[in-house]
């Protein structure tokens, strides 16, 4: 990737020779893994239903499986987004969702019962990452954590508020950089015109 | 040397690059001494401004000490001269520098061809910055090129430390023009949305410039106490109606200024519907910016009121009130900032101790913190409002 970017750089421009740390933390990456599962996952309910019900032994259900899909693809796109938090989290609904959906195929009459028992255990663990990533990037990018510090003596103005009011209306706006007179001087009446000597 | 390297969505990296050249004889180099994270360097966190490709460094407000001159800077600068280098990158020749409309210099946009296609005309090029302005390597590095750099520099004396000058070349200027392009009156009442660095100079600029009243809106307890420190009084839009409050403040008229300093990212809250149906459209891609601070100034300005823009907006937004922007004859003033207009005045403002701009400092870490430092500043931790790097 660093060398396809670097063709549109300069040859004088500095390129990438090794990587760092990121600010990225593995709860971020997380997320990152999740949301793309996600996606694919849903594109699969979406564009497969069919072999879907039909390895689990519930056929007849392939609208349900398509919604799944859509859902899917919803907290995916949040997962993947700068509130990957809140995608985690819609994650975890959507897995009870899933839960639930299993475990009522488990019945005994089930054919594919072995699979639907299969299927849930993975459920169950990708909840359980869903859940430990939401937890992870709750703490890691916690609002305001940290420290409360007091600004109440950060003026900026080192002689005083008082003194500071004002202090630049000796300002003038050069010429030609002001688009527009001022509201003041377009409400103000015209000056009487001068006869011409 | 080392550098905050973008490699994507909200991945700084603190990586070891190669050291920038002369390529062209107006051309310098500078060894950074001190760099800034601003606000705007969120929006690139967060992927927000389109053309960011990975291996772009980062950063856009520095300054430090020539090392080195291309041979056309004809005197203008030489090695040893300090710095403050401005975000905007300018020929000083063409039309729009002469009129002094710096950040839309013809020049200096090495990308204008792409630019061009998406703005309809290509604006100057930035440090640190999407490719639509030219994708020039930024200054949160050991060394930075410096293109045009005969015009593209301040010059500032020695004495001072680099706390007092560094925001010279952004967010001082950045919140000054915001305020001037108010025209502000004695009898103003000006209401500035967002007080992270950028507001908080702008709250400070408004107060030297002579409004009678300073109105500061956020949600941040520590930025509002910044805030009214600085002169202001304000008003947290988590515990009451921003409308209703300006409102009451002013006799029932509105302000007659308004200043947006928070642009495209407007906090997300439930109580606030609009803001909700942004981030969901922004998630899909249906929306790129969310302008619920245009919509509330648009709303609250005083007819024939003035509405300043220094807030970045990256592309397209959804659901502007434009009969009520067009009814009550409100004038809108925006741009990115025309550093050097400003800079000589401002720098006198800071030796004859009108402004000491470094109140907002609050954070300042190595180079090598830098990527920790973007999470803390975007998630507020700690108290943070303002982060300086030192290379």
């Amino acid at each position: 990737m660093n060398y396809l970017s670097n063709i549109a750089r300069s040859e004088g421009d500095p390129k990438v020779i090794r990587s760092g740390p990121s600010s990225l933390g593995s709860s971020d990456r997380l997320a990152k893994g999740l949301g793309w599962f996600s996606i694919g996952l849903g594109l699969a309910g979406l564009i497969a239903p069919r072999r879907i019900t039909r390895s689990l032994g519930m056929e007849g259900q392939e609208a349900i499986v398509r919604a799944f899909g859509a859902r899917e693809i919803g907290t995916g796109i949040v997962s993947l987004s700068v509130d990957k938090r809140l995608g985690l989290w819609s994650r975890v609904a959507g897995d009870a969702l899933d839960i639930a959906t299993l475990t009522a195929a488990m019945g005994r009459d089930n054919p594919k019962r072995d699979n639907v028992q299969l299927a849930l255990a993975m459920v169950l663990g990708v909840t359980a990452l869903d859940v430990i990533g939401a937890r992870a990037l709750g703490s890691r990018h916690e609002y305001g954590r940290g420290e409360r510090r007091s600004y109440r003596d950060r003026s900026g103005f080192p002689k005083g508020i008082q003194a500071a009011r004002g202090m630049a209306r000796d300002f003038g706006t050069p010429s030609e950089p002001r688009a527009m007179p001022t509201l003041a001087s377009v409400s103000e009446p015209a000056p009487p015109r001068q006869a011409l000597t | 040397m080392k550098a905050l390297v973008w490699h994507g969505k909200e991945d700084i990296r603190y990586d070891t690059v190669s050291d920038p050249e002369i390529e062209h004889p107006r051309d310098a180099i500078v060894k950074v001494t001190s760099c800034a994270i601003c606000g705007s360097d969120l929006h690139l966190f967060h992927n927000f401004i389109p053309a960011m490709m990975p291996g772009d460094i980062m950063g856009h407000e520095m300054m430090g000490e020539v090392v080195e001159v291309g041979s056309g800077v004809n005197g203008h600068l030489k090695k040893g001269d300090r710095v403050v280098v401005p975000f905007t990158i300018i020929c000083g020749e063409c039309d729009q520098c002469k009129r002094g409309n710096f950040s839309v210099c013809q020049n200096s946009n090495r990308k204008k061809h792409l630019a061009d296609k998406v703005f309809g005309h290509a604006t100057a090029g930035l440090f640190g910055y999407t490719h639509l302005t030219g994708g020039y390597p930024g200054g949160q590095a050991e060394y930075l090129r410096v293109p045009f750099a005969d015009a593209t520099h301040i010059k500032v004396p020695d004495g001072i430390p680099d706390e007092k000058l560094l925001f010279l070349g952004d967010i001082f200027p950045t919140g000054w023009q915001a305020a001037v392009q108010c025209d502000i009156q004695p009898t103003d009442t000006v209401a500035i949305w967002g007080c992270g660095p950028v507001g908080q100079m702008a709250i400070r600029s408004a107060v030297l410039l002579g409004a009678q009243r300073v109105v500061a809106i956020d949600r941040v307890p520590e930025r509002l106490e910044m805030a009214e420190a600085g002169g202001a009084i304000t008003i947290n839009f988590d515990e009451e109606s921003v409308v209703e409050r300006l409102n009451e403040l002013t006799g029932g008229e509105g302000p007659e200024k308004c200043i947006d300093a928070v642009g495209l990212e407007a906090h997300v809250t439930p109580s606030l519907p609009d803001t909700v149906y942004d981030r969901a459209k922004q998630m899909v891609g249906m929306e790129s910016d969310r302008p619920h601070v245009l919509r509330e100034m648009i709303y609250v300005c005083r007819p024939a009121g003035v509405i300043s823009i220094p807030g970045v907006y990256g592309g397209l937004v959804d659901k502007i009130p434009m009969g009520q922007l067009m009814n009550k004859g409100l004038t809108i003033r925006t741009g990115q900032t025309h550093v050097n207009r400003w800079t000589d005045d401002l720098l006198r403002r800071i030796e004859e101790g009108q402004i000491d701009p470094s109140f907002v400092i609050t954070h300042t870490v190595s180079l090598e913190e830098g990527p920790e430092m973007y999470k803390v500043f975007r998630d507020k931790q700690d108290s943070c409002v303002k982060v300086v790097l030192k290379p």
